[in-house]
This record gives structure tokens, C-alpha cells and sequence, in this order.
């Protein structure tokens, strides 16, 4: 039940967060900047268009968004948020919603590169490699939790992992979040490894590769990747926030809290930070890898 | 049993007639599907029941007797190997059609159907002689079938490089089954596991370099990248999806003779399934050639599977039973699991290369809507070999990972360490191997035609299309059905890691509904999108290229520059070669880029070590004179010599 | 207590890895002097619960040289010097980070194996030290430019100082003194040949150097 609440407003809200991390970057530009659900109404102005396709594209492009989406919604189903536990966790699930998150990349990439165009193909190129190397930092982030909580599911490790785990593995658990943190930003194509507000086809690499979808096919990839944020949120709050009182408000508010201060946090890091160059990104990610790496040596140790 | 006898046999005596019916395709293809379906039945009905049966006739070689055994690794083994032969032998009718009249068919299905009768009589033999006669005959048969397009030099090298390496390994099998023999008295497999300690080691160091040879270890796996390539498309299925396998079927076999294993063998293992892992997959993403790139997945497959049963092992070592059921279990449902999407992708590229006549994937491009069939059954592979659910591969990689992710939760550091290789090492060889299939379908699949080649190519006929469809289906079959299908080889992996299915955690049940779960979300979606459309417009245009309003097909990303920025990452290892000349002047003509990656182990290694082979061997080259009389005082010499040996 | 201990002995792990992957040789001075004030205030969180004056002198003198005076030296050196700022490294940045994970795990298993007698050191000091002096090593090797060299020698120090704090516990204050003042002079000298080499021949790069032998 509790559970249930949790992933409806996970649903309802995901795209919240986007338009918190705006407001913050206009704070910080001194611009009043968009209206907070801002998110909701592009959304909606978008599920109520017709669509265009390139000639080039084929089934692929069409079904690129809608594996995507659904891939991130049955990733959403295993988070546990708040203190309250997936009814449907089991042990290996954070592989399953780490293999959802490839099935959603794979897909992205093959709509991009369906296009046929030079832009897209650039955009999927990088994609591609950098979520290769995000890939080994997020699992050996993950192996950190479950050898820490002896859990194997992500409903056990959040459940395993309380305030009093800081007393004793507090570096290590520093290490994570710092690794899962760089994922978070990178799988999210957040400032510094993508800008998700450059204009110029060049230097993007999400945006670019959903050049070409529109309507209601892009409605479904604005709010997938919005569920996307949430999910790798979730994880990183349930890391950092790690209120387990048992008591649904006050896990819940905390919860809160902290995704909030997540946005305002990326806010802050888009407003702050220039962008990488791309050749040193990757060394971004290796360092990520590293730290993973150095937590898991530590915990086994 | 006797059906699987019954099978061989078929199989056999089709062969030798098809060499009659030179023309023709149907009567080794039609005992082909008979002899495998027949085997099959047999394997399938011998696995559920969980029993072993065995079979020998008197043999008048010393040493040899024709002893054979159907135990549940058999029946496991011979599984994918007939299964994948049947369709790889219905496919072969539609692909050979192009070459009828211009080259003997015959002899291409006697050697097909000879291979596929020696691959089953590998993997049920239980005479170290009547293994190393069948192992050779194997390798024989797919030797000539490699050679098939023998007028191309490059095919003959790629066969000889094949012929050396085969034997290369089987030199070290001699060896394994000679010491063996001595120590049980006997060549037959039933003493093999009254093995002295003290030989287990070196034992199981010749296995592996013999057996990995075969497999496709790195850095032996130098002969696959040339031969998978320079086959018959549905041989190349053969050979990736199932002949390497008997490379892992007879190293799990060795295990079960050598006694409880030590941690190292595990490290060993893992080590070797690492390099072979991250390798191949970085070599496959630097191709350009889409068999040879399939080839190199397979060097990576074998890697994937020898990190689980490496994993496999450090749980016997240590007495874990979820670590070694979860290592072992990943490590033998992928073998199935690569014959089936590799057997696929082979056939694919054979659909591809059959309908354009060129396997050069930046020439392709746009094949989805010439060739939906192939199109949609290649994605599925890719999906499926990368590793993504709610496919096949996804099961056998996460029966691995959960393995190590469990290992990881041990106190020991013997056992932690590996895993935590193995973690890693998994995350980034499928991260990669999702980039390189992308590449693979993307480039050839999707977009607009690249070149000629691609603007006239045709759907592929119905007898090589049904093979692909079915095989498509079985890895959407495994990937749903997974606790089903664990069940069913649960006696096999019994029999190899001494755990019981039952004893072992349960979480398999949940990623199968997972799995359907996730398709019934897209079917949800897909209609929601659906329902949004109807009634609206939808138009087409020309795909937005920054406002440029001519965009050609070759300004598409193609293969090599999809992949340029992890092969510059990965740089030092793959050491690819560009010959360029760039555009220079206000009007620049004639510039042209190109780059090649060969295999670093067969140029930096092998050449190196065959060379100074050859310059020491040069040395002797005084010995030979050329007269009849020397040589025979050489041979009376040497005799003589041996005599005082033993006499000594 | 023993948390603050390790937290201190993972950045210095840290600061060691991020040595390995940075790129700027600025950057490279700041996270040097970053982990001198760490491991100068060591002494500090392993004797919290007594501090003597001696502790506190030590720990100060050890921050201000490692942390501010070494780091201004070799700023002062670079900007005189005038050279490229990039560290020109042997060994590529990412194979250096995965080489020093290596490294890490390697001197985890040699501390654990590693017992020193009548030193009751907390667990991870052994093998960061060990890590440490490792890593010190593989920038003086795997780096092109003189003041890699003296950063490296520098960390080489660091790890050595370490060492010190296992081994002994209470290190006789007239020791470290002499330790310090040894690095003092050589960061000095160094500084000092870093001016005129480049003075002399324009760059800073030692592969040149060997032009000079007879």
C-alpha cells in the first residue's frame, strides 16, 4: 500500500524534478526562469500533437520511445523509495533495472541511427561509449550496497542500509555515492558530461539523438528520461538520506527532501560547472569506476 | 540411446550420398534434419529423465574401445549442438542455392554432415581414443568447409591458420589423454577420475590450452576471426554457435575428472575469461567486416562463459553452493544461449552477404525495409547477445553476475577478489558489446543504402528465413521460460558443480514474470500511441539535418566512426592501423581514410614466435641433402640411438 | 576516532588517484599540498585523545611546509619557469588510474601480510602508506616533466611519513624535524635547478636532459 503510494507519486512527480534543476539554474543566471511545471505542460502540449517522420526511418524509430518508456516504468516498479519496501523485490533486481536501463539505451541509440543522419549518428556514437564505461562504475556501486547490506534486492539494500552503517562504513559509502553520483549525471546527460540545454547539434549527445522524434513520441522520452532521473535519484537519496524510522511520514518526508535536494544539488553543479571537454570525459567515468573499485576493495577488505 | 546412435548414423550415411548426388542439396540436407531431429528427441528424452545410459563395442585398436555414454552433460551439450545443425542444414539448402552448378554441393554436405556426426560423438565418447578420432574427424570436416571458396587466397590461409591451430590444441589433448591413460591404466573415461593429486594441476593447465584452443581462448583464438568468416554462413553458424562449445564441453568434462578443485583454477578461469571477454568485444567493435565481427563476439562469449564457470569453480573450492549453482548454472545456459543468438546473427549476415554480395558493413545500410524478416531476427539477436532483457542472454548474464554478487557477500578475500573482477569485467565487456551491436544493426540495418550493394538487396528465400524466425524465438523462448529451462538442465548442473537445484536461493521465477511483465508494458504503450495518433496528422519529410536541406546517404555515421571514440580509448590495446590522405588545397580531390585492425596476438605473438621457429629450424637446414641413403642412415641413427636409451 | 583515522587514510587514497589522472600540472601541485595537510594533521587524530604541545608544533609545522610553503615553491618554480602547463605523462591518465587501483589492491594484500612487531597500528594506515610511497614511485617514473619528478619525490615523502606514524607511534620529534628539513632542502634545490634548467634550455622536460652526458 505504502509501496503503491510511493511509485504513483514517483509517476506523478518524476517530472517535477526537471523543473526544480531549471528553476535553480535561472536562480543562479538571475532569470526568473520557467514556471516549475513547466515539464507538465510541455508533456501535455506534446501528447496532444500529430507527428512527423523522417522517410528514412523505419519501425524502429517509432518503437525506440515506447520500449524506452516501458523499460523505465517496469525499472520504477522495483524502486524502493521512503522507507517502503517493492512488493515485487526480488533478489537480483538491481541487475534487472540495471538491464532495463541498457534495453532503453539500446533502444534510444537504434531510433537515433535509424535516422540516417550524420547529427544523430554523433550523438549515439558518444552515448554508446559513455554508457559503456557507466555501466561497470553503477554495478560495482551496486555490489559496495549489497555486500554492505548482505541484500541482494534494492528493496533489502535500502532497507540494510540505515544511519548507523555511516558510523562504520562511512568513507566507503562516501566513495559510492560520489561514483553513483557521476552516473546520475551521466546517465541523465547532465551538465558535466552532456548539456541539456546546448543549441548547437555538435556538442549535444542525448538531445541530438531525439532530434527527429516528435508529438507524442517525444512526450514518451521527455517523461521516461524524467522517470529515469528519478530512479537514479532514488538510489542516491536512499544512500545519503538514510532515514529508516519505519514510520511512513517521516521516511517519506525525508525521502522528499532529499529528492529535492538532489535537483537543487544537479542545479547547482549545471550552474557552477563548464562542461568537459569530450576526450576528458571518459576519464570522468574511469575516475567513477575507480572509486567504485576503491569502496569495494575497502568493504571486502 | 539408440535413437541418438540411430541419428549418427543417419547422418553419416546421408553424407556419403549426398557425395553422389552432386547437384543437389536435398539429400544431405533432408538426413542432416532427420539424423538431428532423431539425436534430439534422443538427448531431450535423456536429459528430463535424468539417467545415464551407456553403449561399447570391442575395438581392435590397443588402447581404444568404442565406449560411449548419454549422462545428462551429454544430453546438455548435444542439445544445442543438433538443434542448431537441423536449422543451420535448412538454411544451408537456400544459401548453397546460389552456388548450384557452380560448384559440387556434394562434397559441402558430406563434410557438413560429417562434422555434425563427429561433434555429437565428442561429446559422448568415453574413450580417450574414440575422443581424439572424433575430435580430429571434427576438425577435418570443418577445415575442408572453411576452405569451401578455396580459389580466394585469403580463404586458403584462413583454413591453414585453422588447420595449424586445431592442431596446436590437439597436440596438448594427446598429452592430456596419454597421462591420463597412464595414470588410470586404461584410455577409457571410467578410471579417468583415480587421478593422483600431484597431476591435477599440470592436467588441467594442458586441458585448457588444449581444449582452449578449440574454444577460442584469448590469445589462442588467433585461427577464429579468419575461419569463422571464410565458411558458408549457415558452416560459420556451426562452427561459432556450436563447435567452439565442444572446446568447453571437453574442459568441464576434464574438471569432472580432476577431483575438487583448487581456488587458482577458479583465478585462472576468471583471468582467462576476462582477457578473452574485454578483448574480443574491443576487436569486434574495431571491425568493419560484420562476419569477422560476429567472430570476434564469439572469442567474447567464450569469455563470458569461462568467467562463470570460473566462478563455478571458486565456489566448489570454497564451499559455496549459491556460488558455484549460480557460476555453473550462467556458464552452461549461455553455451546454449550463444548458440542460439550466434547461430542467428551468422545466419543473418548470411542472409546479408547472400542478398548483397558484400560483408563490408560501411557499404551497407537501410537493409530493414528490403529485408524485414532478417531485419527484425538480426535485432533480436543483437538484443539478445548483448545481454539485455527480456532476452536470453539477459538470463545467463544475470545467473552470473548473481553469483558474484553473492561471492561478494563472502568474508574471504581468495574469493572476493576474482568476483569483484568478475563484476566488473561483465559490466564493461556487456556495456561494450551493447555499443558494438548497435553498431552492428544500426549501420546495416537502419538509415538509408551506403553504397550499391544495398540498394538492390532482397528478402532471403523461406528456407533460410524459417531458421532464423524459429531461432529468434527460442531466445525469446529461454528468456521467458528461464525457471522452466533451469529446471530442466538442472541435472547437468548437477553433475558438474555437485549442487542441487533445489538446495540453491530462488529468484529465477522473477525474472521471467519480469519479463513478461515488461512486454505486456509495451504492448500497453504501444497501443496508448496507438489511440494518440489515430485521427491525427502524421506526415513524412526529410530527416533534419540542421537545416541543411540535402542530406545524403553519405553523410551518415558509418561502422568505423560509430566507433572511433572507444577505439581511440582502447587504443594501446587494438593498435589499429589508418592509411589516410587527407583532403589538402581550396579544391581537394582524391582524399581517402581507411583503417585496419588486425589481430594484435597473431601479429605481435604468433608471427614472432612462428618466425623464430622458422629461423631456428633454417639452421638445420644442412641436415637435409637431398639423397635417399643419408636419410635412411638418419632414421638407422636414430634407432640405434633410442635402443642404447632404453637399454641404458 | 578510528572512523576519522580512515577517513583521512581514504583521501589520501584519493588524493594519490587523483594525482595519477590529473592533467594540469597547477592542479597537480594543489592536490600534493592537499594531502600533505592531511596527512599533517594525522598526528593530530591519532593522538586526540592526549595532545601534547609537541603533537600540536609537529602537525603545524608539518601543515604549513607540506601544505602551503612546498606547494608556493613549486608555483613560484612553474610560473618562473614558464613552461606548458600539461603534465606530459609516459603512461596515459586512465591506464595510470587503473594501474594505481592495481597498485592499491596489491599493497592491501602485501599490508595484510605484513606484521610489523610492537606496532599497533589502525588496519588501513600499513597499506596506505605502502600505497602511497608506490604511487610517489610511479609518477617519478611515468612522468615526463622535472617537477613531476619533485611532486613525486614529494609524495614518495608523504608516504614514508606515514610509515613513520605506524611504526613508531610517537615519532622522536628531532627525526621528523631532520626528515622535513631534508625534503625542505631538496624541494629547494630542486626548485632552485628547475629555474636554471629551464633558464638554460628553455623547457623543463628530463628526457632532454640526457643530451648532457659526455
Amino acid at each position: 500500500m505504502r509501496w503503491g503510494i510511493q511509485a504513483a507519486l514517483g509517476m506523478l512527480l518524476a517530472p517535477l524534478l526537471l523543473g526544480v534543476i531549471t528553476r535553480t539554474k535561472a536562480f543562479f543566471a538571475g532569470r526568473c526562469g520557467a514556471p516549475l511545471l513547466q515539464p507538465y505542460y510541455d508533456l501535455a502540449k506534446l501528447l496532444g500533437k500529430g507527428a512527423v517522420y523522417s522517410r528514412t526511418t523505419s519501425w524502429v524509430f517509432r518503437a525506440g520511445p515506447v520500449v524506452g518508456l516501458a523499460a523505465m516504468l517496469m525499472a520504477l516498479a522495483f524502486m524502493p523509495a521512503g522507507g517502503a519496501v517493492s512488493p515485487f523485490a526480488f533478489a537480483g533486481d538491481m541487475l534487472f533495472v540495471a538491464g532495463l536501463l541498457g534495453l532503453t539505451r539500446f533502444f534510444t541509440i537504434l531510433a537515433a541511427l535509424d535516422t540516417g543522419s550524420a547529427f544523430e549518428g554523433m550523438g549515439a556514437s558518444r552515448e554508446a561509449q559513455f554508457s559503456a564505461l557507466a555501466e561497470p562504475a553503477l554495478l560495482l556501486g551496486l555490489a559496495v550496497l549489497a555486500k554492505q547490506s548482505g541484500e541482494l534486492s534494492l528493496s533489502g539494500v535500502m532497507q540494510g542500509i540505515s544511519a548507523s552503517s555511516w558510523g562504520v562504513v562511512g568513507p566507503e559509502l562516501v566513495l559510492v555515492s560520489a561514483a553513483l553520483l557521476i552516473v546520475f549525471l551521466t546517465e541523465n546527460a547532465r551538465i558535466p558530461v552532456d548539456d541539456p540545454n546546448t543549441h548547437l547539434e555538435l556538442t549535444m549527445i542525448h538531445e541530438v539523438m531525439v532530434l527527429d522524434h516528435g508529438g507524442p513520441d517525444f512526450a514518451f522520452i521527455l517523461y521516461g528520461s524524467a522517470i529515469k532521473l528519478w530512479i537514479l535519484g532514488t538510489l542516491l537519496v536512499g544512500l545519503l538520506v538514510p532515514v529508516r524510522t519505519g514510520n511512513a511520514w517521516i521516511d517519506g518526508g525525508a525521502f522528499a527532501g532529499g529528492m529535492l535536494a538532489l535537483s537543487v544539488t544537479t542545479g547547482v553543479i549545471e550552474s557552477t560547472m563548464a562542461r568537459l571537454r569530450l576526450v576528458r570525459v571518459p576519464h570522468l567515468l574511469v575516475g567513477a569506476i575507480a572509486l567504485s573499485t576503491l569502496a569495494l576493495i575497502l568493504v571486502l577488505r | 540411446m539408440n535413437l541418438l546412435l540411430f541419428g549418427i548414423t543417419l547422418l553419416v550415411a546421408g553424407g556419403s550420398a549426398a557425395l553422389l548426388a552432386r547437384r543437389s542439396s536435398w539429400l544431405g540436407a533432408g538426413s542432416a534434419v532427420l539424423g538431428c531431429a532423431a539425436g534430439l528427441i534422443g538427448a531431450v528424452r535423456a536429459l528430463a529423465a535424468g539417467a545415464s545410459e551407456s553403449w561399447r563395442l570391442a575395438w581392435e585398436i590397443p588402447g581404444g574401445s568404442f565406449a560411449v555414454e548419454l549422462d545428462a552433460l551429454s544430453a546438455f551439450f548435444l542439445i544445442p549442438i543438433l538443434g542448431l545443425s537441423a536449422l543451420a542444414a535448412i538454411y544451408g539448402v537456400g544459401y548453397l542455392d546460389s552456388w548450384r552448378g557452380k560448384k559440387a554441393l556434394g562434397p559441402v554436405w558430406f563434410f557438413t554432415n560429417t562434422l555434425i556426426a563427429s561433434m555429437a560423438m565428442v561429446v559422448i565418447a568415453r574413450n580417450g581414443l574414440l575422443f581424439l578420432v572424433a575430435w580430429e574427424v571434427m576438425a577435418l570436416a570443418s577445415f575442408f568447409l572453411v576452405g569451401f571458396e578455396h580459389e580466394k587466397p585469403a580463404v586458403r590461409e584462413a583454413a591453414w591458420v585453422y588447420f595449424v591451430a586445431g592442431h596446436f590444441g590437439t597436440a596438448f589433448l594427446i598429452v592430456f589423454f596419454l597421462l591420463l591413460g597412464r595414470e588410470a591404466g586404461s584410455l577409457d573415461f571410467e578410471g579417468f577420475d583415480r587421478v593422483a593429486p600431484a597431476m591435477s594441476a599440470p592436467l588441467f593447465l594442458m586441458a585448457l590450452v588444449g581444449f582452449g584452443t578449440k574454444a577460442g581462448f584469448m590469445p589462442l583464438h588467433v585461427w577464429l576471426p579468419d575461419a569463422h568468416p571464410a565458411a558458408p554462413s549457415h558452416v560459420s553458424a556451426l562452427m561459432s554457435g556450436v563447435m567452439i562449445k565442444t572446446g568447453i564441453y571437453g574442459l568441464v568434462r576434464a574438471l569432472t575428472f580432476l577431483g575438487a578443485p583448487p581456488p587458482w583454477w577458479g583465478w585462472t578461469l576468471i583471468g582467462v575469461g576476462l582477457v578473452s571477454g574485454v578483448l574480443g568485444v574491443l576487436f569486434a567493435l574495431a571491425q568493419h567486416d560484420l562476419k569477422r565481427l560476429l567472430a570476434y563476439h564469439s572469442v567474447e562469449n567464450i569469455g563470458i562463459i569461462a568467467l562463470g564457470a570460473g566462478v563455478g569453480v571458486l565456489g566448489q573450492a570454497a564451499g559455496s553452493p549459491a556460488l558455484a549453482f549460480f557460476g555453473w548454472a550462467g556458464a552452461l545456459l549461455h553455451v546454449v544461449n550463444h548458440a542460439l543468438f550466434k547461430g542467428l546473427l551468422f545466419l543473418g549476415a548470411g542472409s546479408v552477404l547472400h542478398a548483397t554480395g558484400t560483408r563490408e558493413m560501411d557499404h551497407l545500410g537501410g537493409l530493414l525495409k528490403r529485408m524485414p524478416v532478417t531485419g527484425v531476427t538480426f535485432l533480436i539477436g543483437a538484443a539478445a547477445i548483448s545481454g539485455l532483457p527480456p532476452l536470453n542472454g539477459f538470463v545467463s548474464e544475470f545467473l552470473i553476475l548473481l553469483g558474484a554478487f553473492s561471492g561478494a557477500c563472502s568474508k574471504s578475500a581468495s574469493t572476493a577478489v576474482p568476483v569483484l573482477v568478475t563484476i566488473g569485467g561483465l559490466a564493461l565487456i556487456s556495456g561494450l558489446a551493447a555499443a558494438c551491436f548497435t553498431k552492428a544493426f544500426g549501420v546495416v540495418f537502419l538509415g538509408e543504402p551506403r553504397g550499391e550493394h544495398a540498394h538492390h538487396a532482397h528478402e532471403a528465400g523461406l528456407a533460410m528465413r524459417i531458421p532464423m524466425v524459429l531461432l529468434a524465438a527460442a531466445c525469446f523462448a529461454v528468456g521467458l521460460l528461464a525457471p522452466a529451462v533451469l529446471r530442466f538442465m538442472a541435472p547437468a548442473v548437477k553433475q558438474v558443480s555437485g549442487v542441487d537445484f533445489a538446495g540453491s536461493p530462488s529468484s529465477r521465477p522473477a525474472i521471467a514474470w519480469g519479463a513478461a511483465a515488461f512486454l505486456t508494458v509495451v504492448g500497453g504503450l504501444a497501443l496508448v500511441r496507438r489511440r494518440l495518433l489515430a485521427g491525427r496528422t502524421v506526415g513524412e519529410t526529410v530527416t533534419w539535418d540542421c537545416g541543411y536541406a540535402r542530406p545524403g546517404p553519405r553523410m551518415q555515421y558509418t561502422s568505423s566512426s560509430f566507433a572511433q571514440p572507444l577505439t581511440d580509448l582502447f587504443a594501446t590495446f587494438l593498435r589499429t592501423r589508418r592509411t589516410q590522405s587527407p583532403p589538402s588545397g581550396y579544391f581537394p580531390r582524391n582524399a581517402s581514410y581507411a583503417t585496419e585492425t588486425p589481430d594484435v596476438c597473431r601479429e605481435g605473438l604468433f608471427r614472432n614466435a612462428f618466425l623464430g621457429g622458422a629461423w631456428v629450424l633454417g639452421k638445420l637446414g644442412w641436415l637435409q641433402q637431398g639423397r635417399v641413403h643419408l636419410y635412411v642412415l638418419y632414421i638407422a641413427l636414430t634407432l640405434l640411438a633410442l635402443l642404447m636409451w632404453s637399454l641404458r | 576516532m578510528s572512523l576519522l583515522i580512515e577517513s583521512a587514510m581514504v583521501l589520501l587514497v584519493l588524493t594519490n588517484l587523483t594525482l595519477l589522472g590529473l592533467s594540469r600540472l597547477r592542479s597537480c601541485i594543489r592536490v600534493v599540498a592537499v594531502q600533505g595537510i592531511v596527512l599533517g594533521l594525522l598526528p593530530l587524530a591519532a593522538h586526540a585523545d592526549d595532545l601534547a604541545p609537541r603533537i600540536i608544533l609537529l602537525a603545524g609545522g608539518t601543515v604549513a611546509l607540506k601544505g602551503f610553503v612546498f606547494p608556493w615553491m613549486l608555483l613560484r618554480a612553474l610560473r618562473v619557469a614558464n613552461v606548458r602547463h600539461e603534465v606530459e605523462p609516459i603512461v596515459g591518465y586512465t591506464l595510470s588510474i587503473v594501474i594505481g587501483i592495481a597498485g592499491f589492491g596489491m599493497s592491501l594484500w602485501v599490508g595484510s601480510r605484513l606484521t610489523i612487531p610492537g606496532a599497533a597500528a589502525p588496519p588501513l594506515v600499513l597499506p596506505v602508506a605502502l600505497f602511497t610511497i608506490l604511487v610517489g614511485l610511479f609518477v617519478i617514473v611515468s612522468r615526463r616533466k622535472a617537477l613531476t619528478q619533485v611532486l613525486g619525490y614529494l609524495v614518495l615523502e608523504n608516504g614514508m611519513y606515514a610509515f613513520g606514524i605506524v611504526l613508531v607511534g610517537e615519532i622522536p620529534m628531532l627525526v621528523e624535524l631532520g626528515v622535513l628539513l631534508d625534503v625542505f632542502v631538496a624541494v629547494l634545490v630542486m626548485g632552485i635547478a628547475i629555474y636554471h634548467i629551464s633558464r638554460e634550455y628553455d623547457h623543463i622536460d628530463v628526457d632532454e636532459l640526457d643530451a648532457l652526458r659526455g
